[in-house]
């Protein structure tokens, strides 16, 4: 690796870290706004002032906001991002499961989704403006043009209702057969899939294009080169490092679509965790599946950045 | 990061001012003032009280008595769906108009200023960009709760930096060109060469991106409602319709399929228009 690229890649890995550390911030300014004590929150109305007082001392919450971020801050650094106000369990074990059911799930969908939209945004830019290629490009619009929710409705409704081919919610039983395990989940599967295909594909088919445009693969085309060997040979190489990028960009898409899909299928990933908490209030839990959420799509965003730095020939050969 | 480079966008010359639009174009006007239409004085076409429970019967098909089947609770789901649409078009549209007018404001503020202030600002809303939106909604519904008008300023909120750039990078661009350079030379005030030669120069773009970003406020706030976080009953927007309705899908009963149709019907109609606009661009929420 040499110098220009080794500090281009330090410079996003610089950025990545700047730009969480103003995430944190903005995740708990966001949930300290309301104004409302956690300390009577947690005691209800009926608490004496004294007991309010001391479960404030206890917690902190006397401390300046500054000070209060800090600690924070570190707690989440060396994993100990504090209790659940409801169910009163530390966070770090709760969220540790859930993220790991996330992953998993995020694998599935990645291992089935990558090949398939690589498949269909490689094929529709060689055969561009072909039927397939309008046909393709209409369902993908449509997909990306539309609610998550609906096509996971959609999805159950073909699947479970009138083909009663999978079951419609996603209960996983504790110690469940592999089989057993992927019925549960392909539900989820299916929908993600469906969302993130949708966006990789047309972001490959433009990545492929883009390089079929070249002065290099109209050389080859003159000088008889065959189609697929034009394709293979001289497009796709160059095109990796912008399909990487694609793939990259559209999997940070697949978190927003975790979202609407865990809760779904109730699915017992982050995502649902997150809701939840939201829904309760649960202040300590949201603050830590936003950060680690965040962290992960700048993960991902980071890596979609790399990919086009270290793809990039001009940069290589220095 | 996942900036859209400048080149990309188109710069805007003085035409014609007759607006041809494409049948796809026309079908997506017609939708898009069908919904506004229907938001406005849908609850007048009603047939019946939509908060009203009017028959034992749940979940019932599409007759003629309910053309859109009744709900969970025995209600008319036409009615339901009609003043939905106030909550989704009208939160909607709200919202893009706070998140676009403020963009604009201060993208041309940013463009006009330069230096130091330019810089902090570009740089502190290119950061907000970096939490995904439906996150950065969470993480604000949890912090301010959801009654309507925290819930338009909170969408609004979270689409101005996208505004805010694409109006930067407009402005710049035009504040570059020669009629421009001959307004300083005639030494007009930076305020009068911003609203008088650069703005009406990008109205075109500015529009599409208005559009786009409905679309984008659209799917949030029904992804939000869907989750039961965004509009709260008894109130009911087109994505609360699809959650309150979600058991009836076993069934697939029309009071969950509608409402998503229609929020469907909305978003690509808006597609549809802002495609055959001059100066369009397109960006993943």
């Amino acid at each position: 690796m040499n110098g220009p690229i080794a500090k281009l890649i330090g410079g996003r890995l610089v950025v990545a870290a700047l730009t969480l550390v103003f995430v944190a911030v903005v995740v708990f300014v966001a949930t300290q706004l309301l104004p409302g004590d956690v300390a009577q929150a947690i005691l209800g109305q009926s608490a004496t002032p004294e007991a309010v007082a001391g479960l404030r001392t206890a917690l902190g919450l006397d401390q300046p906001a500054a000070q209060r971020f800090l600690a924070w801050l570190g707690g989440m650094v060396t994993g100990d991002p504090g209790v659940s106000l409801v169910s009163r369990q530390p966070i770090g074990p709760l969220i540790g499961t859930r993220l790991a059911s996330s992953l998993l799930l995020a694998a599935i969908v990645a291992a089935v989704a990558v090949p398939l939209a690589l498949a269909i945004g490689i094929t529709s830019a060689v055969w561009r403006g072909s039927l397939y290629d309008r046909v393709v490009a209409t369902a993908t619009i449509s997909v990306v043009a539309v609610p998550e929710f609906l096509v996971a409705t959609v999805a159950v409704l073909i699947f479970a209702v009138h083909l009663h081919w999978l079951p419609a919610l996603s209960f996983v039983p504790a110690h469940a057969s592999p089989l057993q395990f992927l019925r549960a989940v392909a539900m989820p599967v299916l929908s993600l899939t469906f969302v993130v295909s949708a966006q990789m594909a047309r972001m490959t088919r433009a990545a492929v294009i883009e390089t079929l445009r070249s002065p290099y693969v109209e050389m080859a085309a003159l000088k008889g080169a065959s189609p697929a060997r034009i394709v293979l040979r001289h497009a796709l190489p160059n095109a990796v490092g912008a399909i990487v990028n694609a793939v990259a960009l559209s999997l940070s898409y697949l978190l927003g679509g975790v979202i609407i899909v865990e809760t779904i299928f109730n699915y017992p990933g982050i995502a649902k965790l997150m809701v939840d908490s939201v829904a309760m209030r649960d202040m300590p839990v949201v603050q830590s599946c936003a950060m680690v959420f965040c962290a992960v799509y700048l993960l991902l965003v980071t890596a979609a950045d790399i990919a086009a730095i270290l793809s990039n020939p001009k940069l290589r050969h220095r | 990061m996942t900036q859209p480079a400048l080149d990309d966008i188109e710069l805007p010359r003085r035409r014609t001012r007759r607006l041809r639009l494409s049948a796809a174009g026309v079908i997506g006007a017609a939708i898009v003032l069908a919904a506004i239409a229907v938001a406005a004085f849908g609850w007048a076409f009603a047939p019946y009280d939509a908060g009203a429970v009017i028959d034992t019967e749940v979940f019932k098909p599409v007759s003629a008595a309910f053309p859109l089947g009744t709900d969970y609770l025995g209600r008319d789901m036409l009615s339901r769906v009609l003043l939905g649409a106030r909550y989704t078009v009208g939160i909607a549209g709200l919202a893009t108009l706070l998140a676009c007018g403020a963009g604009v404001c201060l993208g041309l503020f940013a463009a006009a200023i330069g230096g130091w202030s330019d810089a902090i600002l570009s740089r502190t809303l290119d950061a907000l960009t970096s939490i995904p939106s439906k996150m950065l909604a969470l993480v604000l519904v949890a912090g301010l709760g959801s009654s309507t008008p925290i819930l338009v300023l909170t969408l609004a909120f979270i689409y101005l930096p996208g505004c805010f750039r694409i109006t930067r990078a407009l402005g710049v661009n035009i504040a570059a060109e020669d009629f421009v350079l001959a307004a300083r030379a005639r030494g007009e005030r930076a305020g009068y060469i911003m609203l008088q030669e650069v703005l009406p120069n990008m109205v075109g773009p500015i529009l599409a991106d208005f559009g786009l970003r409905f679309v984008f406020v659209v799917l949030l706030l029904s992804s939000l409602s869907f989750l039961g976080l965004g509009v709260q009953p008894p109130n009911a927007d087109w994505g609360s319709l699809v959650r309150e309705n979600i058991s009836g899908l076993s069934e697939g009963a029309p009071a969950v399929i509608m409402p998503a149709i229609a929020i469907a019907v909305l978003t690509i109609g808006v597609n549809l228009l802002i495609d055959s606009l001059p100066g369009r661009r397109r960006e993943r929420h």
